[in-house]
């Protein structure tokens, strides 16, 4: 704590610091009034202010004061968030007479350069470094180490705060079984492994073969409402990379989304790390089933606007994470009559769109599209197959756009975050076996609504209501009556009871950007039958305390 | 005080602008008042930084204005309540309102590559060479790719592929391990693998922990993901060059972090400078520019030299002395062909006491093994706030799962991995040795280097003028004519113009004479005309 501030240090030797100091005292000197420097200040500015400086002056002077501020500003904030290295300055001049001694082995010791402390970290690094204390993270990570087995590890804390879906692993499974051995490219000349379309360099944003089977896939999904087309995906490693990449492409740092609340807690990882674009939750209501209003939107974006914050883009997910609603046809036309008013983006994740367990029949924004004669540059669609068919361990995201600019931005980034050629070839495969598919999905769908249905009716008799929700694998329940405080800190609470003493991971509202206390998002598709009296029973423990 | 500026009205600037000439208006004397009270000292603290703060908003606002074709223009006057129809879209005048706008980062991305180095390699892909189905294509010799040794992978991969991932339960299929989430930054068996392939490579001179492994989809991403935990945007990194075309992308693109280039000569062998990563150090003070690493591969692509241990002590003793870090990109570690020994700076860090935490390794899997389509790529770090970072950004860029388990079966076959690296070694001398004698007939001498799947071909006094233009117009014949695509130094920030990367481990051994006949084409024309 006593050690300089480094940034004193690092500017010890550095050649702008004169002036930096200098102008920090005539700005905050200027009570002295009227010394030299000010003196040269002055005139200069009447003369600009009274018409009679031109623009170069007029704009060079404030300019130079407002610079000089912001560094005054920062030398002067107590918790520099960047704090960078101490003195380099006195081993710096001896380097010159070191590199003139013969190296010998013991060197290290005879140098000081172990004292001369630790290289930073960035700030952006520096903060994501830190402990997680977001209690979406936390709980996940509870999990991961000691998980709930019926046999092995029966107090072991149960996961239903992971999006993952392993009703259906079996089916999975079967197929890799009998299908994986032909899912490698042959070659045509030896007959063989075609080791060339496998070990060596590939497209960064995905090869056609699988872009066209994915294409066919996500038609499959939505039983052929719409058709999609090869040539506007952009394949990534999974659909976190996917809206990470296209949040680089639509916004620069210090732009915002608007994004209708509670949300998917890991958008604020996925786009708020890297890319410096911030998120506005926009909030909706338990009074509306949670469904977006445009006016709540129109007001965010005004707010913004007056903030002086650019809004890029309307980042919505449907069917919704966490509550699981599908929107409707009229909420998309308002979405994309709003978008177009203010001439911003539209982003749909339909990661979901598969997943469908509800009688409302799921419609994508791409349908919408083709029916009418919106501007369709404007719209994005994220997907990928972590959820629709339970495969989150490979790795797959899509990034399908309307937009060639961003099309082509996003190839380019794709080179940072690619699959791998095994994978790939897989999937081909996979996804060309319509059959399995079409099965899949099918069987999937009904191991879905019997769970929601078993789980919702569980949480029910002691006394827990969900939202009616259509979609996803989780139900967002109302555990309000169950918080002791009507306010975020009830609602942590109750999370850690029921995380630490029932030994259950759920996710709170707030970490959803939830305005309302008290709920909670409960994922069942982790679950087995048999686990679902634990679970209730567990649970049942806390609110019968309360 | 001046009213609060809205972005919206344009009047904004005009309100300024019409001020000046006019002398004294009444908006005029409403800002010369307090300005006065400012600098004679009557203001305080928030006037004096309030004012200057709103005027620099305002000019910034009116440069912008000018300088932009407003992307974003306002379109307020829509009807809001028309009720829906279907023939709405065509009844609303919602399409007269131009596209949304990109990022600007994404529009500087998304126009098309000058840079040579992407410009010939998108002409291979369109037109790639071979011997009988296309002998008029363009040959690759500018994507550092091995495809000497893809043979011995496919065996193994043709033996072994049946049996991935069989080791579950009661031979079972383990799904779990396979199709669920698993850690972002990489399986600890692969980790330990890796850690043992890298030991391999690298003739077992160093032992690697698997806890300080984080794999990502490649090494581009993992030198992404390192730069981001390193730099801010706007700080910098000093590289030695030539250097490596891809990081400008690599780095540059989204992390905001700037490369200085710090050239190193021909005269010299192009191996490392102390004195002048000096000097661009302290170039880019003055410049108030801060740098937070150097950055040196090793071996060095584009040039394929190695660094000695001298070298490696004095980039230590550099980086300790400025207090920043030191990232080596060692990929090419186990694709020596030379005789001389490679030292990687982990070995240099077991024998000497020097800060460990500020030192971080590239490494991967696409060179040394030659799988660059499993985008397989490593940081290893000293430093456990990077290793956390780290982790946590490898969420971008993970690799999946079927991809790991087979390579954890493939780099756990030690018999079939010691085999590799000996055979590949054996190819990549032949290659080497037959391509830059070849090249020597040709009057074109390389530096000797003892690594790398490149050679760095001097070609100098065949370019006229001498100059980067004369290297890019001897690239350019090269390619269109010769229909033989090399990578140009310039593409690699080498301050001498005329030097070339050629990479070999793209070509049979059938290919060379027909690499050297094509480039006598154009050398000879460039002779004749002299």
């Amino acid at each position: 704590m006593t050690r300089a501030l480094p940034l004193d240090s690092d500017d010890a030797d550095d050649h702008s610091a004169p002036p930096r100091s200098h102008a920090g005292g005539s700005v905050a000197g200027a009570g002295s009034g009227g010394g030299g420097t000010a003196m040269r200040i002055i005139v200069p500015l009447q003369g600009v202010v009274q018409g009679r400086g031109g623009l170069v002056l007029g704009s060079l002077i404030p300019c130079a004061l407002f610079y000089f501020l912001q560094l005054y500003l920062k030398r002067n904030r107590p918790s520099s968030p960047s704090p960078s290295p101490p003195s380099p300055s006195p081993s710096s001049s001896n380097l010159s007479e070191l590199s003139a001694i013969p190296r010998s082995l013991s060197r290290g010791l005879i140098s000081p350069r172990g004292s001369s402390g630790r290289a930073s970290l960035s700030s952006r690094g520096a903060a994501i470094a830190r402990p997680d204390d977001c209690p979406y993270y936390i709980g996940f990570k509870r999990c991961v180490d000691d998980p709930y087995h019926p046999s092995s590890n029966p107090d072991g804390i149960m996961q239903l705060g992971l999006a993952e879906n392993q009703l259906s692993l079996d089916l999975v499974r079967d197929w890799l079984e009998s299908n994986l051995k032909e899912s490698f490219p042959g070659d045509k000349e030896t007959g063989g492994l075609s080791i060339r379309g496998l070990a060596t360099y590939q497209p960064y944003d995905g090869l056609m073969d699988l872009k066209m089977a994915m294409a066919g896939f996500m038609g499959q999904v939505l039983q052929g409402s719409v058709s999609f087309n090869p040539s506007q995906i952009i394949l990534t490693a999974g659909a976190t990379p996917a809206i990470e990449t296209l949040s680089f492409c639509l916004a620069d740092p210090g732009n915002a989304f608007l994004v209708p609340s509670p949300y998917y807690p890991g958008w604020n990882r996925d786009i708020k790390w890297r890319t410096g674009v911030e998120l506005i939750p926009v909030p909706c209501r338990s009074t509306d089933n949670f469904n977006i209003s445009i006016a709540a939107l129109d007001r965010a974006y005004n707010q913004a606007k007056k903030r002086g914050v650019k809004v890029r883009a309307v980042l919505v997910s449907n069917p919704t994470n966490p509550v699981g609603n599908i929107l409707s046809q009229e909420t998309m036309y308002g979405l994309l009559d709003f978008a177009t008013e203010k001439n911003i983006h539209l982003i749909s994740d339909e990661i979901f769109a598969g997943s469908t367990h509800g009688s409302n029949k799921f419609v994508s924004i791409a349908e919408v599209l083709d029916a009418e004669g919106f501007d369709r540059s404007r719209v994005h669609i994220i997907y990928g197959l972590s959820k629709d068919l339970s495969l989150p361990g490979f790795r797959v995201g899509v990034i399908y756009s309307y937009n060639e600019h961003v099309l082509a931005a996003a190839a380019k980034l794709a080179r940072f975050s690619s699959i791998s050629a095994t994978t790939q070839w897989l999937l081909v495969s996979m996804l060309s076996d319509t059959k399995f598919i079409s099965e899949y999905l099918e069987i999937n769908r009904e191991r879905l609504r019997k769970m929601y249905a078993l789980f919702v009716g569980g949480l029910k008799r002691i006394g827990i209501e969900c939202t009616s929700s259509s979609a996803g694998f989780y139900c967002w329940a109302d555990m309000s009556k169950f918080i002791r405080s009507y306010s975020e800190k009830g609602e942590l609470k109750l999370w850690d009871k029921l995380l630490n003493v029932a030994r259950i991971n759920v996710t709170p509202g707030s970490a959803c950007h939830c305005i309302e206390p008290g709920w909670f998002r409960c994922c069942f598709t982790t679950l087995t039958e048999k686990d679902i009296p634990v679970v209730v029973e567990r649970i049942s423990r806390i609110t019968e305390s309360h | 005080m001046a009213r609060p500026p809205s972005p919206e009205s344009a009047g904004e600037k005009e309100n300024i602008a019409q001020t000046r000439p006019s002398g004294g208006g009444g908006t005029a004397m409403r800002l010369v008042v307090p300005l006065q009270g400012v600098v004679q000292g009557r203001g305080g603290l928030v006037l004096g930084s309030l004012l200057p703060c709103a005027l620099f908003y305002v000019l910034q606002l009116y440069l912008k204005r000018k300088n932009r074709s407003s992307p974003a223009a306002s379109v307020s006057e829509l009807p809001a309540g028309i009720p829906r129809t279907p023939s709405r879209g065509l009844l609303s005048s919602k399409t007269s309102t131009g596209p949304a706008p990109i990022s600007s980062r994404a529009a500087s991305v998304a126009g098309p590559s000058d840079s040579p180095y992407y410009v010939g390699y998108k002409k291979c892909r369109e037109d790639p060479y071979h011997p009988a189905s296309n002998p008029n294509g363009v040959m690759q010799l500018g994507l550092a790719e091995n495809q000497l040794s893809l043979d011995l992978l496919r065996d193994w991969l043709a033996e072994n592929l049946k049996d991935l991932a069989l080791d579950g339960e009661e031979g079972n299929l383990s799904i779990s391990g396979l199709a669920t989430y698993e850690p972002f930054d990489g399986l600890i068996e692969l980790k330990m693998a890796v850690a043992g392939f890298m030991s391999h490579v690298m003739q077992g001179s160093v032992s690697f922990d698997p806890s300080r492994i984080i794999l990502t989809a490649g090494a581009t991403p993992a030198i992404e993901t390192l730069s981001f935990c390193l730099a801010d945007p706007g700080d910098a990194f000093l590289v030695p060059s030539p250097y490596y075309p891809g990081f400008d992308r690599d780095i540059k693109w989204r992390t905001g972090i700037d490369l200085i280039p710090a050239p190193c000569r021909s005269t010299e062998n192009f191996s490392l400078n102390i004195a002048t990563l000096e000097r661009a150090y302290n170039q880019a003070k003055k410049r108030g520019i801060k740098v937070r690493a150097v950055l040196v591969s090793n071996p060095s692509n584009p040039v394929g030299n190695l660094l000695n241990r001298e070298t490696l002590y004095d980039l230590l003793d550099f980086a300790t002395a400025k207090n920043i870090h030191l990232i080596l990109d060692e990929v090419y570690a186990g694709s020596i062909h030379g005789n001389e020994e490679f030292v990687s700076i982990a070995e240099v860090l077991q024998t000497q006491n020097f800060d460990r935490s500020r030192v971080h390794i590239i490494y991967g899997l696409s060179k040394d093994l030659s799988v660059p389509g499993f985008r397989v790529g490593v940081i290893y770090s000293f430093n456990e706030h990077v290793l956390s970072a780290a982790s946590k950004f490898a969420r971008f860029s993970s690799i999946s799962a079927p991809t790991q388990h087979l390579l954890v079966s493939m780099l756990a076959d030690s018999k079939f991995i010691t085999r590799y690296v000996m055979q590949n070694k054996k190819r990549l001398q032949k290659m080497y040795a037959l391509f830059v004698n070849a090249l020597k007939q040709l009057g074109i001498d390389c530096v000797k280097s003892p690594g790398g799947f490149y050679c760095w071909a001097d070609m100098s006094k065949f370019i006229r003028p001498y100059s980067e233009k004369g290297e890019l117009e001897l690239w350019d014949k090269l390619l269109n004519i010769a229909k033989i695509n090399i990578t140009p130094g310039s593409s690699c920030h080498c301050i001498e113009p005329g030097w070339f990367r050629c990479c070999f481990t793209t070509l049979s051994e059938d290919d060379i004479p027909v690499v050297i006949e094509r480039m006598m084409i154009v050398i000879n024309k460039h002779n004749d005309y002299h």
